[in-house]
């Protein structure tokens, strides 16, 4: 089991296949995807990266926070998230994830927050009819109607659909086609919509109900490793990372 | 230009460099040659109409092609960036004062006719175009 990524949603468009079949696209892009920190069985009882991505001004990290990511001599990340791993599949602290590691055509699952429809009625929350427009009926056109039996049992039961808070929960979009990938943008162009608005944080991950796509690299394609030339570039912003977070460090403290 | 915007634009420009898109508007006649698929071969299809609308929104843009085919209204929507989509020629061009035609959809014969636009620019500057 190799880990998932954390990508943000751009928005979405359409791309045309050469035979003429248009593909409706959602955009997702790694941001300074990092590895921040690993879960070992030894130390934790459990194997998992944890990765951070985006950025967070070092004004809005807390100093506990600031701690963690000095560690691993990365940025402040916006969004930290932890993936469960095989043992063989941890990644070096502060590695950075690049969108090959998902390649075309294989299947993932695209884990975010709904978008918040706010307090919601019945007929829209759970698709109730509501009441007549006559007949009598008046000023709860859109009201849930019976909520339940008689003097027995005598109380709603638990679980009853009623108005309440829409959207905002956590919701995975299962087996979504990998249409291509962009590494110099670092962009990942997913097959059809996935939850959430623009702008927020997804966890996109290998499809647990698909096997592993054969090309797909493991335990993860790394920036470094990807393509040769970077890898001097990669050590020199780690190294200007780790000169520079202690410092903002001491600053602080 | 946001992101997705900046991908519209490589894909267009990418599009325009093997195909080339006339100017038309609603109002104007189009004769489109759609890409065919029949068994193994490829054939392209003509399709001759009016262009009653246009929408530009990106990748997604298409534009509505009407005409009456034995007796019958028949209207295709093409996507303007499709690969199925060959050629794009411009027959006639209409006068009209909409951008979109649905109004045709209610008339037929004298009342459904649009006037051809005559070019009042002297017959030097269309060569030139």
């Amino acid at each position: 089991m190799r880990s998932g990524v954390i990508a943000k949603k751009m928005g979405m468009t359409r791309l045309f296949q050469s035979d003429g079949r248009h593909v409706p696209v959602t955009v997702l892009a790694l941001e300074g995807c990092q590895v921040v920190s690993v879960r070992t069985q030894e130390r934790d009882g459990y194997t998992a990266v944890q990765l951070g991505a985006g950025v967070k001004k070092a004004k809005n990290t807390s100093k506990p926070e600031r701690g963690h990511f000095g560690a691993a001599s990365v940025e402040p990340k916006a969004k930290v998230a932890e993936f469960r791993v095989s043992e063989d599949a941890l990644l070096d602290v502060a590695a950075t994830v690049s969108a090959d590691h998902f390649v075309a055509g294989q299947m993932v699952d695209v884990t975010g927050d709904t978008v918040g429809k706010g307090f919601q009625g019945g007929m829209k929350r759970w698709n109730f009819g509501g009441l007549r427009a006559t007949h009598g009926v008046s000023v709860s056109h859109r009201s849930l109607g019976s909520t339940g039996q008689r003097q027995d049992p005598g109380k709603v039961f638990k679980g009853k659909k009623m108005a309440g808070h829409m959207g905002d929960r956590q919701r995975t979009q299962q087996n979504l086609e990998v249409v291509s990938t962009d590494v110099e943008r670092g962009l990942i162009f997913v097959k059809g919509s996935v939850p959430g608005h623009k702008g927020g944080w997804l966890l996109v991950k290998d499809a647990v109900k698909v096997a592993r796509h054969a090309d797909a690299p493991y335990p993860a394609s790394i920036k470094s490793a990807a393509n040769d030339t970077p890898v001097v570039e990669d050590q020199i912003v780690n190294d200007q990372v780790a000169d520079t977070t202690p410092e903002t460090v001491t600053e602080e403290a | 230009m946001n992101l997705i915007q900046t991908i519209e634009a490589e894909n267009i420009a990418k599009f325009m460099e093997t195909k080339k898109v006339p100017q038309f508007r609603a109002g104007d006649t189009l004769r489109v040659g759609v890409r065919v698929v029949e068994g193994e071969r490829t054939r392209v299809q003509n399709y001759e109409g009016v262009c009653i609308a246009r929408s530009n929104k990106g990748m997604g843009s298409n534009f509505t092609v009407r005409k009456i085919s034995f007796g019958e209204g028949v209207e295709r929507v093409f996507p303007l960036y499709s690969p199925n989509i060959d050629t794009i020629e411009v027959v006639r061009r209409g006068v009209v004062r909409r951008a979109k035609l649905y109004y045709l959809r209610g008339r037929s014969g004298k009342s459904a006719r649009i006037v051809e636009k005559r070019d009042p620019r002297p017959a030097k500057a269309v060569a030139a175009e």
